[in-house]
Order: structure tokens, then C-alpha cells, then sequence
């Protein structure tokens, strides 16, 4: 479980996180909702210790970050894994490379047992033969994956996805949603996804935070989301014209 | 860290080696060439033309302008190269995994550049060399002369002198493009940007410890 307690953050004299408190529980997966701009990679980064907020704590396991000694510093990094919005794959190195790369970081096994792991996790997200293609080389779901399973390698205990669904088509958008989502629950993890759309809301949505520039202004689940006449939360949702299509059939059936 | 390193070598130094050798082989055939066809008094020994080419190719040519050359080529590939890393996220994503990112990307680059001397040696050398081939085959000079000008008065300590400011040169190249890239922002676009103001910024602080070197070492 994360617990994040009245977290703000600024960047020169822009405050862009403005004091947001909520918890993300573990075996679940958590959407960070909202506009683009409203904060929520910056949300992301200041859990995964990239930034480090202003004012407020993050807690994992009730343990406060800024409390940590560097050894349980280390320990959480080894037990994050994260997926960013470009995958960030090295571009220097092959798939195989770049997902051994945090086995190789945290562990010192030996090279065939590591490449026992890569090959179960690269099966795992369905990639299959392209151990020795280079990033540029595969298609932009195909990076998507192998940064997943570049994140979970290592078996994290915490799971942050940036994104994971921008620039895909919607039907490979949708296949990464379930994978995060039957990874979580496989594994028993806290992941914490941001997200804009809105079909990673219904799909996988049990627990969603809705921010609007820099504030928290609702969180439930995705069957409450549709009902809650937060003019914000209603805004967002209906935004999408297919959503507003639906609404208006619900309505004339009533 | 060795794979590292290795890598840093062959993508700075080998790669090099190929534009560097252009270079300073006709560059220098230049040079011997401009120094004949300025020789008029016949009171000058044809020496001259050896001992010049020596001269400009050792103090200046090889050190410093092939170090401009070499923040056009090396400085942007670095501050292209971490700089779509920042960009991509990809310094991100190594701070994520607990890996000092600063260290892990410019340290290799910095062991790597202490090979660049030897870069600067084969431009030296093959400068002289193409000196020599313009020279005699042009018909300016005779082998012997330019040879007699190349052992004229020379003083082991230009040599020196051009070593160390090669060996600044090197860190300056190491350093400052990797700062450039490591802490920029935004996108492609800008990573182009960051390149172009790397390559501006090196060459500024080179010329600038040039001379200052050549003030404290040669005054
Ligand atoms: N490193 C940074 N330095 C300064 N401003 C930043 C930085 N990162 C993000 N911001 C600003 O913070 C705001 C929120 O950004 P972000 O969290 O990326 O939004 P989004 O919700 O789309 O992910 C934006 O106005 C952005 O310009
Ligand atoms: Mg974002």
C-alpha cells in the first residue's frame, strides 16, 4: 500500500501538485485521472523519488521516503518497477539487454539464470524471438511490452505505469490495460497507473483519482465514476463523444 | 563498466580516427604549400618550409583546430546522445533503478577521452607527413630540406606544451557537451538545438584555454 499525505510540489514559482492526499492499496490496480497538464506525471515521479515534493510524505508500507536510510532506499528502488509514456528502452542496447539490465543491476546471478527470467517475462507480455532486436527495430506496442517487462523483472512490489496506452491503437490499448491489470492481481502488487483515457477507466479502474490542476478533486471506483455529478469528473468523462452518445441513449431510455 | 568504456572508445576515438586523418593529412600539404609560395627571398632557406608545417601543425593545428573539429563531431554525437536519453526519459528511467545516471553516462566518456591524445598525435603526424609529400612532390622543396627544417630548433617542451593542452581539451570535450544534454528539456526539436549550443560552448571554452595556457606555459 502507498498512502501519499498532503503532497505539493513547484517547479520555479508554479505550484503544480497543490497538496493531494489519497492511498493506493495494494493488489489493485489505481488510475490516476485528468486533463493533460493537471499533474499527474509529476504525481508519478515524486512517488518513484524522481522529484522530490515541496511539502508532504509519500509512505510505503507506513514507511515516509524522506525517513528512509540508504539501504531502504535501495530496497524500494529494487522493488519499483516502472513503465514510462516512450517505454524509455535503451536505445543502445537489445530487447534482451535492456530487460536484463535491472537483473543485472540488483542481482548477481549468473547470465543463463538471468536469461531464464528475461525469456518467462518477455513470454509473459507474448513476445516471443526478439531477443536480439533493438528497440527501433519493433513496433510502438511491441515497446510497450518489452518495458513491462522490463519493470516487472524483478518482481516489484510497486508498479507505476505513465501512460501505458498513449499512441497505440485502441485494441493493443486495450490488451496492455489487462495485462497491467492480471499482473497486479497475479502478483499481489500495488500499481499505479496515470491515464487520460477513458476506456482504461472502465476497463480496469478500481480505484481512480481524479486531479485538476494540481488538486485532487474526487476518487471511487469506475461504477461510481458514472454516477458522481462532479461537474469536473463529468466534464472529463463526457468529453469523449462516444461516452456522450451513451449518456444520451441512458437518458432517453428513462 | 569495461563494456562501458570500450564503447565510449570506439563511438569517441575509432570513430574518429577516419575524419581526423582527412584532415590534417591535406591540412598540412596546405600549410606546406602556403609556406613556399610566401618564400620569395631567396635569402630564406628552403628549411623554412619544414620547420613552419612542424611549427603550425604541432602548437596549434593538430591541439586546437582539430579539437574544434572534433566538439563539431564528438561534442554533438554526446550531447545528441544523452540528450534524447533526457528526453525519452531514459535518465529517467536508470534514476527509477537506483543508478547514479550523471556517472553511469559521463564517466565512460571522460575515461574514453583520455585516449584523445593519441588522436592528436596521429594528426600531428600525418600533418607533417602530408607536409612533406606536398612539399617535395609539389616541387617546393627537396626531401633533405624539409627534413633539415623539421629537426630545426626544436624544443621538446612545444611538445609537451601541445600535450597538455590536448589533455584539457579532452576533459573540456568530455564534459561540457555532456553537461548540455544532461540538463536539457524538451523534445527532438531542442535536442537539435542543445547540439548546435553544445558545439558553440566547447569551442568558446577551448579557444578561451587555449589561450590561456599558452599564456602561462609559452610567455
Ligand atoms: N521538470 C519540470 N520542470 C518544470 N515544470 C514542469 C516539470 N515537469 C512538469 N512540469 C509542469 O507541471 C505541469 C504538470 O505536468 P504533468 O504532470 O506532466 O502533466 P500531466 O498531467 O499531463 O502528466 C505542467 O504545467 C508542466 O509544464
Ligand atoms: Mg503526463
Amino acid at each position: 500500500m502507498i498512502k501519499v499525505t498532503e503532497i505539493k510540489k513547484s517547479f520555479g514559482g508554479d505550484e503544480v501538485l497543490k497538496g493531494i492526499s489519497t492511498t493506493f492499496e495494494k493488489g489493485k490496480t489505481n488510475l490516476v485521472i485528468g486533463r493533460s497538464g493537471s499533474g499527474k506525471t509529476v504525481m508519478l515521479k515524486c512517488m518513484v523519488g524522481l522529484f522530490k515534493p515541496n511539502f508532504g510524505e509519500i509512505l510505503f508500507k507506513d514507511k515516509a521516503i524522506s525517513k528512509m536510510d540508504s539501504e531502504a532506499h535501495r530496497v524500494l528502488r529494487e522493488e519499483t518497477g516502472m513503465l514510462f509514456q516512450g517505454g524509455a528502452l535503451f536505445d543502445s542496447m537489445n530487447i534482451e539487454e535492456n530487460v536484463m539490465f535491472p537483473l543485472r543491476m540488483f542481482s548477481n546471478k549468473e547470465k543463463p539464470e538471468m536469461l531464464l527470467r528475461v525469456n518467462e517475462v518477455l513470454e509473459r507480455v507474448d513476445l516471443k524471438n526478439i531477443n536480439n532486436k533493438f528497440p527501433s527495430e519493433i513496433s510502438g506496442g511491441m515497446k510497450k511490452r518489452v518495458s513491462i517487462a522490463r519493470a516487472i523483472v524483478n518482481n516489484p512490489k510497486y508498479l507505476f505505469c505513465d501512460e501505458p496506452n498513449s499512441g497505440l491503437d485502441p485494441k493493443t490499448a486495450t490488451l496492455i490495460d489487462q495485462l497491467i491489470q492480471e499482473i497486479t492481481r497475479e502478483n499481489n502488487i500495488t500499481t499505479v497507473v496515470v491515464t487520460h483515457d477513458m476506456n482504461s477507466v472502465m476497463e480496469i479502474g478500481e480505484k481512480i483519482v481524479f486531479l485538476k490542476d494540481g488538486k485532487l478533486v474526487w476518487q471511487g471506483s469506475n461504477l461510481e465514476i458514472f454516477k458522481t455529478d462532479n461537474k469536473d469528473v463529468t466534464d472529463f468523462v463526457y468529453s469523449s463523444d462516444l461516452f456522450k452518445k451513451i449518456r444520451n441513449i441512458q437518458l432517453n431510455e428513462h | 563498466m569495461k563494456e562501458l568504456v570500450l564503447k565510449e572508445i570506439d563511438d569517441l576515438i575509432i570513430k574518429s580516427l577516419g575524419i581526423v586523418a582527412f584532415i590534417s593529412f591535406f591540412v598540412g600539404g596546405v600549410i606546406s604549400i602556403q609556406t613556399a609560395l610566401n618564400l620569395e627571398n631567396p635569402l630564406i632557406p628552403k628549411s623554412l618550409i619544414g620547420f613552419a608545417t612542424r611549427q603550425s601543425i604541432i602548437l596549434e593545428f593538430a591541439p586546437t583546430f582539430m579539437s574544434i573539429i572534433m566538439a563539431g563531431k564528438v561534442g554533438s554525437f554526446i550531447t545528441s546522445s544523452i540528450g534524447s536519453m533526457r528526453v525519452t526519459e531514459q535518465i529517467d528511467a536508470l534514476e527509477v533503478m537506483g543508478i547514479n545516471s550523471l556517472n553511469y553516462l559521463v564517466f565512460p566518456k571522460l575515461i574514453a577521452m583520455f585516449f584523445y591524445p593519441f588522436i592528436i598525435a596521429i594528426a600531428m603526424f600525418l600533418g607533417i607527413f602530408g607536409g612533406f609529400l606536398a612539399g617535395v612532390y609539389g616541387g617546393f622543396t627537396t626531401a633533405t630540406d624539409f627534413t633539415i627544417g623539421l629537426q630545426d630548433s626544436f624544443y621538446p617542451f612545444h611538445l609537451a606544451y601541445a600535450f597538455i593542452k590536448t589533455f584539457l581539451f579532452a576533459i573540456i570535450l568530455a564534459t561540457v557537451p555532456s553537461w548540455q544534454g544532461y540538463y536539457m528539456r524538451g523534445g527532438a526539436l531542442e535536442v537539435g538545438k542543445a547540439s548546435t549550443n553544445s558545439f558553440v560552448w566547447t569551442s568558446i571554452i577551448i579557444i578561451l584555454t587555449n589561450y590561456i595556457v599558452t599564456q602561462l606555459l609559452l610567455s
